[in-house]
């Protein structure tokens, strides 16, 4: 865990970051789903991991990842919740939420990395929620309008029932990221301390 | 998860024998193709279309209905709520079209080796090397990503017998941040390992 990966490339280890982690999340989705309102809408754990990839891997490989747990479902392998898989799931109408795991873990970990090491429950929760609860649903709610043909308040309501499921998601999601990070540093960039550097040289 | 990892059904029909490339492409086509579909009629013309192939394909119709339900918890409130508000034709078209597809991409799944998919990616890729993309690292992330899925759950297992051991109840943190950790160091085993085989820059 010693060098930061360079925009343009990927290590050799980054590559085998983005492929386990990928892993993770298809695993996440075997995690039995938890039936909300009568079992007519599965909580599953899958967005969990995509939280994850983005607090844990920051935003590019984090992202990297999903688009490779993308490419893997789109080949044929049953990884998503409930064991889909293959070409179909991105005709139906939660296309939009796959096209938005990508996004959502690469502004999660944007939003975590902005913040930087060591990593602290709040910034945490606030690039979580904001990547992984409000963005996805967003996404997810242009893609329920335009494949299932809903107009905007119909798919908002229709995504609201997933929110409490989520924000729970995404406080686990928190917790996970500070035992992982705490065992495993290296992760995170270094807070940038300069500024605060500079207003006490300013002050002096 | 079933044993052997994937979707693909071995045949030799028309179907299997179509190359991938060509499978993808009628895919990709009929996904623009959809939206200009606008009666009920055009709608299940189309979903005959594809059943005839699923027949050609000799595909068994229990594998059929397993690709449609996971799709009914969303498909069924949706009829309902757009034959209340768009009336009866709009709804089946709506419904009809994302049936459709989703049983059209299915097939290209079911008929088509992981293998040759990952090598049409890898194909497709080439012409992305001026914007830095490694159409043979493309490859290599797409292998290591299907080796990645039983790597996990087999360290999730060990997880899981680790937390029996030592008595504790199940605990979702407990039980993601070892799987996680553990995950991370296998991958920088394997990175090492890639970069001893010259993968590295």
């Amino acid at each position: 865990m010693t060098t930061p990966s360079t925009p343009s490339h990927s290590s050799s280890r980054d590559l085998a970051m983005i492929a386990v982690f990928a892993g993770i999340v298809a695993a996440l989705g075997l995690v039995p789903a938890v039936a909300a309102f009568g079992g007519a809408v599965p909580i599953t754990a899958q967005s969990l991991g995509v939280m994850l990839a983005g607090a844990i891997l920051g935003p590019r490989r984090g992202a990297l990842a999903l688009v490779l747990f993308l490419a893997l479902v789109a080949l044929g392998l049953p990884l998503l919740a409930g064991g889909r898989g293959g070409l179909g799931v991105f005709a139906g109408p939660s296309v939009g939420y796959l096209i938005g795991f990508p996004v959502a873990a690469f502004v999660v970990g944007a939003i975590t990395h902005a913040f930087g090491a060591p990593y602290r429950l709040v910034p945490g929760l606030l690039a979580t929620v904001l990547g992984g609860v409000a963005l996805l649903n967003v996404i997810g709610i242009v893609g329920l309008m335009a494949r299932a043909d809903l107009s905007l308040p119909a798919a908002f309501s229709a995504a609201l029932v997933f929110v409490p499921g989520d924000v729970v998601k995404a406080v686990v999601c928190v917790l996970v990221a500070r035992g992982v990070h705490a065992a495993s540093p290296g992760l995170l960039p270094e807070r940038r301390t300069r500024p605060l550097a500079q207003r006490a040289d300013a002050a002096a | 998860m079933s044993t052997s990892l994937g979707l693909y059904r071995p045949g030799t029909s028309p179907v299997h024998r179509t190359p991938a490339g060509v499978k993808l492409a009628v895919v990709v086509a009929a996904g623009i193709g959809s939206v200009f579909v606008r009666t009920p009629a055009v709608a299940g013309v189309l979903l005959a279309v594809v059943l005839v192939a699923y027949t050609v394909a000799r595909t068994p119709p229990g594998l059929l209905w397993h690709s449609v339900r996971p799709l009914c918890w969303v498909l069924v409130p949706l009829m309902v709520f757009q034959v209340l508000t768009a009336g009866w034709a709009r709804a089946s078209v709506i419904v009809g079209v994302i049936v459709t597809l989703v049983l059209l991409a299915n097939l290209v799944t079911l008929t088509t080796r992981t293998t040759e998919l990952v090598d049409v990616v890898v194909r497709l890729a080439a012409p992305l090397r001026f914007l830095g993309v490694d159409p043979e690292r493309v490859g290599l992330v797409l292998n290591l990503g299907i080796r990645g899925v039983p790597l996990v759950l087999e360290l999730a297992t060990e997880v899981r017998e680790a937390q029996h051991a030592r008595g504790q109840a199940a605990s979702a943190r407990a039980f993601a941040v070892p799987l996680i950790v553990g995950a991370l160091r296998r991958s920088d085993e394997i990175g090492e390992a890639l970069a001893a085989r010259g993968f590295d820059d």
